[in-house]
């Protein structure tokens, strides 16, 4: 009579984060079993359409003594991650301080409040003030596109775009070029401009800015701001469902 | 009906074809087209998208990543002084300075008639006989003044680089100490018939009780990594030689691949013996141009003697060969997964790990990447045995260590020590008098005070990848952690947040300091800074960007100190410079348009 074979259901495959169990499948990552759980984990340059990219560092946990980008580290059984604590908190608040002194983001004006991610996840860990000098950079603003503005004053790097255009809509629209502090967004055309490229409102890249990087025309302000999604309540406290969603 | 094709065009497409259409050689494609072309124009771009078929955002961002690569139109003779501290010690800002006002431009312009760019460029390897500059990519070490006046006339009767006085271009060794490894009478091909007696199982054996670990300054265990690339599943395996000698002041890999290319060549083949590749890769930095043609001699030669290609030392079935790629000034390259990401054509970017190389590397197949000096090693291991190499050293650190010494020494050049050696013993041999300090194994490394002296060079007490560089008590450490700072920020690829914004935060902070304008208040801003570079960055570039600054905090405090002035927060942010563009536009210079200090 055949044995029967033994497999670990789901729930037998688990690590802590702040002391609480998480269950989670082979394969996930720590940012992906803990937004299953129902739990918030800040991220800016991750998108749970897309392969992570590990780049903002705003997912970052501890593990042990390693600080360590939750949305690039497969969940292992018996993991100890830590998220909920004053160091974390620290560190993580200054990567976001350092991403707003780096751009020029000049909420009162962007249409894009209330509905940004960067200012909600500022907003959510109570960062009062930039405290980094800032670098004012000169960047281009691009109005070339019928339907699109690109203003890469407000752009993160965090190459959602990027990897929506080539992975979703195979089209590489967006690049990265540039290093260091000079690393810059451009798109696909001999001119530079976004309207001389085959972006439409249709592709996966234009909807996954987290920031106001990448805005549609002529929707300017059609909700009110204090109607916007992360006027309703704070990032933290949408579910990881609704989040998918946004 | 195809339309007309231009210079470029057929520039670019006789350079593709001869790379086979293949974009995993983007960036010795645009290296090449560049060195025809004098830079990577945009009529070059519209060639490339349609030679290669890739899209030109990716052409775009690899030609915008390596400092090497032009997007912008740069000077038929393009000057790049060296700025490494030891350059920098030895006055060539002033050479710099000299030429730039000999051509009546300024650091980083472009001549108006296009004939000369000046810029200054991370640490070219020549530290023991510098400063140095490349000009056209050739390396010129031991400039003066006189040397540069010569320069600047050369370049004004456009007299091509090629026809410049051959001693210019002249690079010596500098060996003052050879141990067993430099020592060595090595003829070609002996190391691999060692190996093919041994067998690939036998030779790993060796590899493994030598207990050689790598040289890059990280310390893996050579035979293990040997071990996981070759049990890794894989269509292919790669042998990767890491030659991108990027630390400051290191330039012992240079000497090697000058003076003992086929033991380098040789430790690589025994390494494809071992995992079974066929293909192998020198990844040669872009300062060491100068050397490609002489190692592809080396190359062919060893491809008639029988030691590449097919059937080597007439043993059917291995067949390996190497080819060599050109970076192009980025110092991030040396971390082993972003060398990759550039020998497949793309930006230098560090990699997200595991997986690790030994089992998703080149292409994503298992791939051993080594240092240079750890190749050959392997050499002597294959023909003298493991345990005759783990006699030498301490235990944890066995065999040999070479060491690159630059700075305050009378005798700068390559040491070869038996690891365990002291910091004093060093400096006694160089040569080196009233010693303030000496940092270890470059920027990214230690620095370390005279108390500290008796501390051994080995991978359990002062690990490094051989850069040796001393300061004697005339020097000030505050300047040597802000050259450090500005190597970094410039180095930063820009992939991860903390590294890229943080280096640049850290460099306009000491600027701060240096330009008298600080305070205590920016000392601990300084120190919570590098707290958060070193916990929150993707590579080993974030993390050790803060080694400069938090070190001589801990033992040159007084150099920081001296720059605290003033005991109230003083803005960086210049509030007189900020109306410069509105008194251009409004034509006004006169006192009432200036905000001075009266105002504050």
């Amino acid at each position: 009579m055949p044995q029967p074979i033994s497999v670990k259901n789901m729930s037998e495959h688990t690590f802590t984060l702040d002391g609480k169990t998480i269950p989670f499948t082979p394969g996930q990552t720590i940012i992906q079993a803990a937004m299953d759980a129902g739990h918030y984990l800040p991220y800016l340059c991750y998108h749970p359409d897309m392969k992570a990219h590990g780049s903002c560092k705003v997912c970052t946990v501890k593990i042990g003594e390693r600080f360590i980008a939750s949305c690039t580290t497969l969940a292992q059984d018996g993991l100890v991650v830590e998220s909920d604590s004053a160091v974390l908190h620290e560190e993580r608040l200054s990567l976001v301080q350092m991403l707003f002194v780096e751009g020029n983001h000049f909420c009162p004006s962007c249409e894009k409040s209330g509905n940004c991610q960067l200012q909600a996840t500022a907003y959510d860990m109570k960062m009062m003030t930039p405290h980094y000098p800032q670098f004012f950079p000169n960047r281009p603003v691009d109005a070339s596109h019928p339907d699109f503005l690109l203003d890469t004053n407000r752009c993160i790097l965090c190459s959602l775009c990027v990897r929506a255009s080539r992975d979703v809509d195979g089209k590489n629209v967006f690049g990265l070029s540039g290093r260091g502090i000079h690393t810059r967004l451009i798109v696909n055309s001999a001119s530079g401009k976004l309207g001389d490229t085959d972006f439409s409102a249709d592709d996966k890249a234009a909807k996954v800015c987290p920031v106001g990087a990448i805005l549609p025309k002529r929707k300017g302000f059609a909700v009110p701001i204090g109607e916007r999604t992360y006027d309703e309540k704070p990032i933290s406290v949408f579910t990881a469902i609704e989040r998918k969603e946004k | 009906m195809t339309a007309p094709r231009t210079d470029a065009d057929h520039c670019v497409r006789a350079i593709v074809d001869r790379y086979g259409v293949d974009a995993t050689y983007m960036l010795q494609i645009l290296r090449e087209v560049q060195e025809q072309r004098g830079w990577i124009s945009p009529d070059i771009i519209d060639s490339l998208e349609a030679a290669l078929k890739v899209p030109r955002t990716k052409i775009e961002a690899v030609a915008g990543f390596y400092s090497f690569l032009h997007t912008e139109p740069v000077g038929k003779y393009r000057v790049l002084f060296s700025d490494n501290i030891t350059d920098r010690m030895l006055g060539n800002i002033a050479l710099l300075d000299r030429m730039a006002a000999n051509f009546g431009i300024k650091r980083g312009d472009v001549s108006p008639d296009g004939l000369v760019s000046i810029d200054t460029t991370s640490c070219t390897g020549m530290c023991d006989q510098g400063p140095a500059m490349l000009v056209n990519t050739r390396a010129i070490t031991r400039l003066n003044a006189e040397r540069i006046d010569q320069i600047c006339e050369l370049i004004r009767k456009e007299v091509p680089v090629d026809h410049w006085p051959s001693g210019f271009f002249q690079v010596t060794d500098n060996i003052r100490r050879a141990d067993v490894l430099l020592k060595d009478g090595f003829k070609a091909g002996e190391a691999i018939a060692a190996a093919l007696a041994l067998g690939s199982d036998g030779m790993l054996e060796q590899i493994k009780a030598s207990n050689l670990r790598g040289r890059g300054g990280a310390g893996f265990h050579t035979g293990l990594k040997w071990e996981l690339c070759r049990n890794a599943a894989g269509t292919d395996h790669y042998v990767v030689c890491n030659a991108d000698e990027g630390e400051p002041g290191t330039f012992k890999d240079r000497v090697l691949l000058t003076s003992y290319a086929d033991q380098v060549f040789e430790g690589m083949t025994i390494c494809a013996s071992v995992i079974n590749a066929r293909r192998g890769f020198l990844y040669l930095r872009g300062e060491y141009r100068y050397l490609l043609e002489p190692l592809n001699v080396v190359l062919a030669r060893r491809r008639m003697q029988g030691l590449l290609g097919k059937s080597i030392q007439g043993k059917e079935g291995f067949d390996f060969d190497i080819e060599i790629h050109l970076g192009a000034g980025a110092y991030v390259c040396g971390e082993e997964s972003a060398l990759i990401e550039s020998l497949e054509g793309k930006r230098g970017t560090p990699r997200n790990r595991p997986p690790f190389p030994v089992t998703s590397g080149y292409l994503n197949q298992p791939t051993v990447v080594n240092n240079v000096e750890t190749l050959l090693k392997t050499c002597m291991i294959a023909r003298k045995g493991g345990e005759w190499y783990a006699k030498m050293g301490t235990p944890k650190s066995t065999g040999t260590k070479l060491l690159s010494i630059s700075g305050d020494c009378d005798r700068p050049g390559i040491y070869e020590y038996p690891f365990g050696v002291t910091v004093a013993q060093v400096l006694a041999d160089c040569g080196a008098h009233n010693v303030q300090a000496v940092q270890i194994s470059g920027a990214a490394g230690v620095c370390i005070a005279p108390d500290e002296f008796g501390r051994k060079i080995a991978f359990e007490d002062i690990p490094t990848a051989g850069s040796f560089m001393v300061f004697d008590n005339n020097r000030d450490m505050f300047e040597v952690a802000r050259n450090f700072t500005h190597f970094f920020a410039h180095e930063s690829c820009g992939f991860c947040t903390p590294c890229r914004v943080g280096t640049s935060l850290l460099v306009n902070m000491m600027d701060k300091l240096d330009a008298g304008k600080g305070s205590p208040a920016d000392f601990t801003e300084i120190k919570e800074l590098n707290k958060h570079l070193f916990k929150l960055s993707h590579c080993g570039l974030g993390h050790s960007a803060c080694n400069p600054v938090l070190e001589t905090i801990a033992k040159f405090r007084p150099a920081y100190e001296r720059r605290l002035v003033h005991k109230n927060f003083v803005p960086a942010f210049d509030l007189d410079g900020s109306l410069a563009t509105a008194r251009r536009l409004t034509q006004r210079d006169d006192a009432a348009a200036h905000l001075g200090e009266e105002h504050e």
